[in-house]
């Protein structure tokens, strides 16, 4: 594959080597789907062992070091240790802050940005707003440079003077980044590291590459090709130009879009197949109906059973993931679930569902986090004060144990031991749970009801046991605020994200996290686990979704378009669609299989809180601190795209035009939706905290 | 962005904490650079702490969201910053210099050790109801309006005004329709512009709402009636049904004052009330039907059987107040209710001819149209009006009837005079001059303008109100007790929901109701920005706030400036729901327990009564009977002793109760609050 393109913005270059390596990669990953080049990875290598190794001497740890030399067959380092320190060095720090070095006349920038700008508005309509685009890092890093070469009052006014024009979603970083005005105050800001160490990802059509790099060609400012050189990510890809509303749609992510080739991992999204269940389906309530009804019933059940039995292409194989075994009392619970679901009233646009809202009234601390269990039977409310309340939904009011003397007494072999195990003079309407140090921002029960995962402030993770509400365990991990935790829909594994932008997968039996998946920009907000327990999304507030395999840990999904954080996610019951809101007020909808996003729902007018589809998955609900439940129609979308699914169109993200999805919207008097589920019958549960103004 | 203030911290500010500090010379460079600094590190604490706001899923940011922003920067928080004022910074300029300081105050830790411990708030519950079945939204009271008041307000106006039909598709339900939508024709058919007809058929519901709310609105059950009429003052989605209701009223009146039916009549008064506290409904269509009828109850020659012994005199108190109200609440520059009704009253009064009962009837009217009125009306007509009093009580022939009407007027000129008289009237007072200026009334009148004056001055140690704006603007309400329209509804929904989950309810949380003062708009506006020295504790009051929209009419000035002192009632006819509202920021805690709650009816409408030390006794009775002040009970005694008719008394002293609590009685009840009050800058 010769390509022309590839050495032209490298022979403009100025001068090092990483930059040339870092243009080719910009140019290389097109649509042909070559890796990067052969020195890339190899070079890569080189300079992370580098690092590793400056680490290890900065540690003082010889041993360590010494072994490391000798496996990567390195010379030793006592000899030339300040030269390798240089280049480690340089390697880490001076790389990103020499990059703002500039010899060039800074006071030039508002000329070259202005000379940018005025390029791109001349340009072909085409071509104009994906050059767009470019306006944005570009402006970041002229300020940066200028910030970091002590031109405090030049960099103001260009500041000043340009960072209106920068698009509505970028105002919040902008914020950010205008409060740093002296070179010290760069260090330890975290976006700036952001900004600093990782590179802008630009997606562009080869037209419109074409058209910039004639631009670069012609004028020749060193200052702005070094930076699209050092700071910017050029994806190019073979095609039309996107348009206007379809380069929007993407855009809006904290370090631009997502690389292509970071969502070409195949994702097995499909659901395992059923395990054969052979409890014996609750004789109890056949035999009370008589003879003929069970019949019936049990036809009724094998299809059932029969549907889920049909094997997926796209599922992972069971085996993938190390499950828990299914007890038998997992295994009832299925049951029961199945029986509840032939109940469920259909949904779709002629059938709304029923709400019922669930008020939390005299709540003078305020109500951070609600969570309801799987089969809407408790509901957990966790507070500022941090404090986390559990309440039965059922007629079945909480009771704890008895306590060990007592259940010695008990006859084990029993058939209602269960029910036996439980003191019945301890029941409640509710629980309080003491623990946490700070506010508590999620709750989630175990699928079997047993457990709660909450997490809060302090930085810890607990797990409580609802047989004697109190804390079995304390997992300490995140230093800092832990912002979501979710149980997977199996049992036994969950994960957490907080702050410190790592999400992390843990064993209930375990102190260390199995896992961690490391990539996003900043705090990890939201998380939800796939319903096949193969796959975890998580949103930030680096303002995209991403999807992690469990089984290594890969982020095998990458998905930008929100224009603030993230801050709730649902998976439809099928696994294959993926539902996310935040502060931005718009709810997104992406294809998992191909890491796209399919529509845009906008209508709220305060961030939105919670999501969750409808148990056979034809309806969204949404609400939000804007007091309003909204429901819509993604059958619709589903449909549509059923039927236009070819593979080319995919590339680009294309909505899928269907017009407004809404189908309701139902406004509470005074309570915020904080949480939403759907029970097994479809009636649409909400919660939240009534605030009187 | 040169326009707006940019927010940084300046290098005065630096030198100034840096004095505060103990470092007196800072120089000019190291203030600079702290300046910046410390603008850098506030900025970057502040954008974390939205983030915790964020997760907090509020919409404000909160002293505790900073404090964890300080904790993530591992700089240690701030203790003990807990403000009870949303902006508990003051303001102080002197000197060329600006400065805004927050207020410590010393505290006298023996004082909290021995402060009794404050009430526990309310526990936590989870209460469920329907958002919406199957796609349509219920209209229970737990669930918004299903019709916006402006939307009610849209619809009455003729076409071509504005149709806004845009606005309502958006927040309707795009499924079914629910059964009591407004009818549309279709109205895009011909390019013309139709006006939309409203559907004048009941759902079956809707009758069956409405023969059970009429029969239980004049049956002889007291408990149902209480609970019909707070369906009719709380429920949204009424407006469907105002038409009816306002025949029903109309002609209900027509009907009994032939008959002469007192206690009817005071239902159906009671009725037009609660439909006028309904803050959802619209009411102003429908006048034409309601103001005769309310007249007819204020001025009607004979309205009871016996009106020796029957008493009326409360009705026509209760519907005078309800057309003042009225006036307040619906007068315009087109329908000019106010001045039209004025003028019925005054012919009246200049007709020699008119009946006794007729001419307390105008007089209560005009007494409760505001102190303007009072001032211009009444007051001239006082010497002649004493000396019909005079005539009738002392005169030649004896009528009991008569005599009765004479001693009322006397007392309700009495009442309503006295506080304005006080106000435009410079003192000293003089008996001699007050029996020239006045008449027979004079002496009379002379002791209670000094009363009055008392209770002023005592207020105006603490207020700041201004009397005289007062004064001035009648019309307009003085105080704007502290009430956003959805209190009402607020309250409600409180009460349903602060019911703990089992009937019965919990001895250690009495069943009042407690709301911390919402921190932003709530402020009524004559409280000092800067708490004055006579005010000690300026956070704790008791504002007892009637929460129905009726009640931000005309207070006396009296009540206005016992409102700054520490306790605000409003005066008006609305106290279908009374709440208390204790606006420290630790909700029920400081104070709650000084004035005690005596009665609360269980029937759903809440009284919450302060117990009054100088009132004299106030008795309760569970039945809704409430005697609160002896004034009225002796006069409900009074008929009780003769009379056979016990549903009239019983309806008579509701009645009476309701216009006393409501506190226009303002010798009797205010001397009571002040009792109230007056101790508290002594603890």
């Amino acid at each position: 594959m010769a390509d022309p393109n590839r050495t032209v913005v490298v022979t403009d270059g100025s001068n090092d080597a990483s930059t040339v390596s870092g243009a080719a990669t910009g140019v290389q990953s097109s649509p042909k789907g070559e890796k990067g080049a052969g020195t890339d990875p190899s070079k890569m290598d080189q300079q992370t062992l580098a690092a590793v190794l400056q680490f290890l001497k900065n540690n003082k740890l010889k041993d360590a070091e010494a072994a490391l030399r000798r496996e990567a067959k390195l010379p030793d380092g006592n000899g030339d240790s300040s030269g390798s320190s240089r280049v480690a060095t340089s390697g880490e720090v001076s790389s990103v802050l020499s990059a703002y070095e500039s010899e060039g006349d800074l006071a030039r920038y508002c000329e070259y940005y202005n000379s940018l700008s005025s390029f791109i508005e001349s340009s072909l309509d085409a071509h104009k707003h994906e050059l767009g685009c470019l306006l944005y890092p570009v402006f970041i890093h002229m300020y940066l440079q200028l910030v970091y070469n002590r031109h405090e009052k030049e960099a103001h006014k260009f500041f000043n003077r340009f960072s209106v024009e920068q698009e509505d979603w970028h105002q919040e970083d902008l914020r950010t980044l205008s409060t740093v005005k002296t070179r010290e105050q760069m260090e330890g800001n975290d976006l700036m590291d952001t900004f600093r160490s990782s590179k802008f990802v630009l997606r562009m059509s080869r037209d419109s590459y074409q058209s910039l790099r004639r631009y670069l060609k012609q004028n020749e400012h060193r200052e702005l090709l070094s930076i699209l050189q050092d700071h910017l990510f050029i994806d190019v890809f073979d095609g039309v130009p996107r348009n206007r509303e379809q380069v929007q749609a993407t855009s809006g992510a904290m370090m631009g879009e997502a690389r292509r080739d970071a969502n070409k991992v195949k994702v097995l999204y499909g659901l395992p197949k059923e395990p054969d269940i052979n409890v014996p389906l609750d004789d109890d309530d056949e035999g009370a109906e008589g003879e003929d009804k069970p019949k019936k019933k049990k036809q009724k059940k094998d299809l059932l059973l029969n549907k889920n039995k049909k094997a997926d292409p796209n599922a992972p194989p069971p085996s993938r993931i190390p499950l828990p075994e299914l007890k038998d009392a997992d295994k009832l619970e299925k049951v029961l679930s199945w029986k509840e679901g032939l109940k469920r009233v259909p949904l779709g646009r002629e059938n709304l569902p029923s709400i019922c809202f669930y008020t939390l009234a005299n709540a003078y601390q305020n109500v951070s986090a609600v969570g309801v269990s799987e089969d809407s039977s408790l509901l957990a409310a966790g507070f500022e004060d941090s404090n986390v309340r559990v309440w039965s939904l059922s007629p079945q009011r909480l009771r704890t144990m008895r306590n060990a003397s007592e259940l010695d007494q008990l006859d084990k072999e029993a058939d209602d031991i269960v029910e036996r195990m439980m003191d019945e003079k301890t029941a409640a309407d509710s629980w309080l749970l003491h623990g946490h140090t700070g506010p508590v921002y999620a709750t989630s029960f175990s699928p079997d009801r047993e457990q709660l995962l909450t997490s809060s402030e302090d930085g810890t993770v607990r797990l409580w046991s609802l047989h004697t509400y109190s804390n079995l365990v304390v997992y300490k991990g995140h230093n800092y605020p832990v912002w979501d935790v979710q149980f997977s829909p199996t049992g036994y594994y969950f994960v957490s994200g907080g702050h410190d932008r790592v999400a992390r997968l843990w064993g209930t039996d375990q102190f260390q996290p199995i896992r961690m998946f490391v990539g996003h920009y900043s705090d990890v907000t939201c998380i939800q686990y796939h319903p096949n327990s193969n796959y975890v999304a998580t949103g930030s507030s680096d303002r995209t979704v991403r999807l992690w395999d469990v089984l290594n840990g890969n982020c095998v999904r990458v998905m930008t378009g929100h224009k603030a954080a993230v801050h709730t996610l649902a998976w439809s019951p099928d696994g294959r669609y993926l539902a996310s809101a935040g502060v931005d007020k718009n709810v997104l909808l992406w294809d998992i299989a191909y890491g796209r996003l399919l529509a845009e729902m906008k209508g709220h007018t305060d961030p939105i809180y919670s999501l969750c589809f409808s148990r056979e998955g034809s309806i969204l609900a949404s609400g939000g601190i804007d007091n309003t439940v909204k429901i819509w129609d993604v059958q619709k979308v589903f449909e549509e795209i059923a039927g236009s699914d070819d593979l080319t169109s995919l590339d680009r993200a294309s909505l899928v035009e269907v017009g407004s999805l809404l189908l309701g919207s139902f406004q509470t008097k005074a309570t915020p939706v904080l949480k939403l589920h759907f029970s097994h019958r479809n009636l649409l549960l909400g919660c939240g905290r009534y605030q009187h103004s | 962005m040169s326009d707006r203030v940019l927010p940084d911290v300046t290098a005065e500010s630096i030198k100034v904490i840096a004095e505060s500090a103990g470092i007196g010379q800072l120089p000019d460079e190291a203030a600079a650079a702290l300046a910046e600094d410390a603008t850098y590190r506030l900025k970057q604490i502040t954008q974390e702490a939205v983030k915790f706001m964020h997760h907090g899923k509020r919409r404000k940011l909160s002293t505790a969201d900073f404090d964890n922003a300080l904790k993530l920067k591992n700089v240690e928080p701030l203790y003990g910053f807990h403000a009870e004022e949303h902006i508990p910074f003051r303001f102080a300029s002197g000197g060329g210099r600006e400065l805004h300081f927050y207020e410590e105050k010393e505290v006298e830790l023996g004082d909290i050790i021995n402060a009794p411990l404050p009430r526990i708030p309310l526990d936590v519950n989870l209460k469920a109801h329907w958002l919406a079945i199957e796609g349509v939204q219920p209209s229970i009271p737990e669930n918004p309006p299903p019709v916006p008041k402006e939307d009610q307000h849209a619809a009455d106006r003729p076409p071509g005004v504005t149709a806004k039909p845009s606005g309502k598709d958006g927040t309707k339900p795009a499924g079914k329709p629910g059964k009591a939508e407004v009818k549309g024709l279709p109205s895009e058919v011909a390019g013309v512009k139709l006006k939309p007809v409203l559907t004048h058929e009941l759902s079956v519901e809707q009758q069956l709402y409405y023969r059970e709310i009429t029969e239980a609105c004049v049956g002889s059950c007291e408990s149902r009636r209480a609970e019909a009429l707070q369906s009719l003052a709380t429920d949204p989605g009424l407006h469907q049904m105002i038409p009816r209701f306002s025949t029903f009223v109309c002609e209900g009146v027509r009907v009994n004052v032939v008959q002469s039916n007192l206690a009817l009549l005071i239902y159906l008064m009671r009725m037009v009330k609660a439909l006028m506290d309904n803050t959802t409904l619209h009411l102003e269509k429908y006048l034409h039907e309601v103001i005769p009828a309310v007249a007819t109850c204020i001025l009607s020659k004979q309205l009871c059987q016996r009106p020796d012994v029957d008493n009326h005199w409360a009705l026509r108190d209760f519907a005078a107040r309800l057309m003042g109200n009225m006036c307040r609440n619906f007068s315009s520059n087109i329908n000019n209710i106010q001045s039209r009704m004025t003028k019925t009253y005054t012919k009246i009064l200049h007709d020699e001819q008119s009946h006794l009962a007729t001419r307390y009837g105008a007089l209560a009217g005009l007494a409760e149209m505001g102190h303007d009125v009072v001032k211009s009306l009444l007051i001239p007509k006082l010497k002649e009006e004493g000396e019909k009093v005079k005539m009738l009580m002392e005169g030649p022939v004896h009528n009991s009837v008569d005599k009765t009407a004479a001693e009322h007027i006397r007392a309700l000129l009495l009442k309503h005079c006295a506080p304005v008289l006080a106000k435009i009237r410079p003192g000293p007072d003089n008996q001699e001059q007050y029996k020239t200026d006045f008449g027979h009334l004079g002496p009379l009148l002379c002791a209670h303008v000094v009363k009055a004056r008392q209770q002023q001055q005592q207020q105006q140690l603490q207020a700041t109100t201004t009397t005289a704006a007062a004064a001035s603007v009648v019309q307009r309400p003085t105080l704007q007790i502290p009430q956003k329209s959805d209190w009402g509804r607020a309250s409600a929904v409180l009460s349903a929901m602060a019911a703990p989950r089992t009937p019965t309810p919990q001895p250690t949380t009495p069943s009042l109701l407690t709301i911390s003062r919402p921190s932003t708009p709530a402020n009524p506006p004559s409280t000092p920005t800067t708490p004055t020295p006579g005010t000690p504790n300026p956070q704790t009051k008791y504002i007892i706030v009637s929460t129905t929209k009726a009640s931000t009419s005309t207070t006396l000035p009296s009540t206005s400036t016992i409102s700054s002192s520490g306790l605000a009632s409003s005066s008006s006819s609305a106290a279908s729901t009374i709440v208390k509202f204790v606006s420290a920021a630790q909700g029920s805690a400081s104070g709650g327990s000084e004035p005690r709650v005596l009665a609360q009816l269980p029937s759903g409408q809440k009284y919450v009564v302060v117990s009054v030390p100088s009132s004299g006794q106030t008795t309760t009775t569970s039945q809704g009977k409430t005697q609160a002040v002896v004034m009225v009970k002796s006069e409900g005694q009074g008929s009780q002793g003769q009379g056979s008719n016990t549903g009239i008394t019983s309806a008579a002293g509701t009645l009476a109760q309701l216009a006393t609590s409501s506190s226009q009685d303002s010798t009797k009840s205010s001397t009571g609050l002040q009792g109230g009050a007056t101790p508290k800058p002594n603890s």
